[in-house]
């Protein structure tokens, strides 16, 4: 049974058909790229694993539970932008990944103590720590997305779901949460899937990387037929696969 | 140079501040004299020096039969119905902003609602006021509340709205219910525009506070406008329009120091 499985995937607005015939099947642990033209549907995919959005037709499972009807806590979220809250302080946001799940969004005392404990050592983790105490509007772009990343990771979701996280950022910058969050997911093994418009980031990130487009196109009416994923590559060992077959399967040596 | 280019330096940008008001108490006291020339006893435009005196008189000599001072009885009572009016008014548009702004049956059942009744004329409601709810302290209160509070209903359930729908998914994925989202996400971020509404509102509710108090009071700073009116005394009128205007303007600047000391979030970014 694969970690997260998506089962003959539909979505349409109106007659407009979205996505067609989507299925895949991903391990846990897996970083799985989504790269695309505009329009593709490879958001409307992203916000169907969310559950902001439901299929038409179709499920999606994580670990074989039922499809969601809403953003839960089993899915983070990373978006390009406002994907943490403006009138918190830094440290705030992070203690609110935990805190939120309570009755009145809150902790108090001990469990409030706790909570800012962790909340240093992700802002150590993910280095914000000398401006724990200062607002998201006067961090640079590219720590309130290190922070949005911190604060999706301290609720502990089972995947992280990243929508083109780093595309408002410089070259720069770029580069620097690259390397950043791969050192978060060799730590955390946490399966992402992750949405760009940067072919070289999709590779270089990603252990897969699932490419949509539409198969077919009638002339008469565009909208017709749907887009689903044309090409699933898988990039690791430099994208040849089956690299390390014998050690998953030392007995097909002997032969 | 062109004209938007040119800024006026410190010294000069005050004095440049002062020359309105200035130019505005010379003309009136040019007028003023060329009128008491023409007429020692002319009621019209009394003397700065008359309504100084006034003044004076108003806020410090006890009434003869009240033994009270009538202009701080009138200031108190008109201060509560003014701040009773707006504060109910507050709690009714970010209950109701809230709900419009946060919850889809909420809007499709309210927000077509709001924005007809938002059209009513308050004043023209006034008599049905003082039927419904008699000539006593109510009726001046729901004037305001009926005056203002629509207006700043749709205002704030147009800014919840505008909150990025990306702040709310993410709320939900870190568990958090509808009243999580509502108490800790929406409406920290709209008591600014709360209080922005609140200072824009303050001028309708002056307007529709002298008017209610106009028609039927017994007291209150409007009611005193009307009632002095009848002997042309110029000189209180004058003085308690110059007084409403100070309290107006002072309550202005304590809800904008309130709102930057409370939400030194929303500068961050500047």
């Amino acid at each position: 049974m694969s970690f997260v499985s998506v089962r003959n995937v539909w979505q349409r607005y109106g007659d407009r058909s979205i996505l067609e015939r989507v299925s895949v099947s991903v391990e846990k642990g897996e970083f799985i790229s989504i790269v695309g033209a505009s329009g593709c549907g490879k958001s409307t995919f992203l916000r169907m694993l969310l559950a902001e959005e439901r299929p038409y037709k179709g499920e999606i499972r994580i670990e074989g539970g039922e499809t969601a009807v809403e953003p839960n806590r089993e899915r983070g979220v990373v978006f390009q932008k406002y994907s943490v809250f403006p009138h918190m302080t830094v440290q705030e946001n992070l203690i609110a990944a935990e805190g939120f799940r309570t009755t009145f969004g809150r902790l108090h005392g001990a469990a409030r103590k706790e909570a800012a404990q962790r909340a240093d050592q992700m802002l150590e983790r993910i280095g914000l720590s000398h401006v724990a105490q200062h607002y998201p509007a006067s961090l640079s772009g590219g720590m309130q997305q290190r922070l949005a990343i911190g604060q999706a990771m301290a609720a502990k979701p089972r995947i992280l779901l990243l929508d083109e996280p780093f595309g408002a950022l410089d070259p720069g910058t770029r580069l620097q949460m690259h390397d950043f969050l791969m050192e978060l997911r060799d730590e955390t093994q946490m399966t992402v899937f992750m949405v760009t418009h940067d072919l070289e980031e999709a590779f270089k990130l990603g252990d897969r990387v699932l490419v949509f487009d539409k198969p077919r196109w009638d002339p008469q009416d565009p909208n017709l037929i749907g887009a689903t994923i044309t090409y699933d590559f898988d990039v690791r060992h430099g994208g040849i696969p089956h690299q390390d077959i014998l050690d998953q399967f030392p007995s097909l040596a002997m032969g | 140079m062109r004209l938007i280019n040119h800024r006026p330096a410190r010294p000069g940008a005050v004095l440049l501040a002062a020359v309105p008001f200035v130019v505005l108490i010379v003309a009136y006291s040019i007028a003023s004299d060329m009128r008491l020339a023409a007429n020692p006893q002319d009621k019209l435009l009394p003397a700065l020096s008359t309504i100084s005196d006034t003044a004076q008189r108003l806020f410090t000599v006890p009434d003869k039969r009240s033994k009270e001072i009538l202009l701080w009885k009138d200031t108190v009572a008109s201060l509560a119905r003014l701040m009773g009016g707006v504060g109910i008014s507050a709690a009714l548009s970010l209950t109701f902003g809230l709900a419009i702004g946060l919850l889809p049956y909420a809007r499709s059942a309210l927000s077509s609602f709001v924005a007809v009744v938002s059209m009513v004329p308050a004043l023209a409601l006034l008599p049905i006021l003082f039927i419904v709810f008699g000539l006593g302290e109510l009726s001046k209160v729901v004037l305001i509340v009926v005056g203002i509070t629509p207006f700043m209903t749709r205002d704030l359930a147009q800014k919840v709205m505008d909150i990025p729908k990306e702040q709310i998914v993410k709320a939900q994925t870190l568990g958090a219910s509808s009243w999580v989202i509502t108490a800790r996400v929406a409406l920290p971020q709209i008591l600014p525009r709360l209080i922005a509404n609140m200072r824009l509102s303050l001028g309708s509710a002056w307007l529709f506070l002298i008017a209610a108090e106009a028609v039927a009071s017994n007291v209150g700073l409007g009611y005193r406008i009307f009632l002095v009116r009848r002997y042309l005394a110029m000189d209180v009128i004058l003085t308690y329009v110059i007084w409403i205007t100070l309290l107006a303007y002072v309550i202005d600047w304590l809800l904008k120091t309130v709102s930057r000391r409370a939400f030194p979030w929303m500068e961050a970014g500047l």
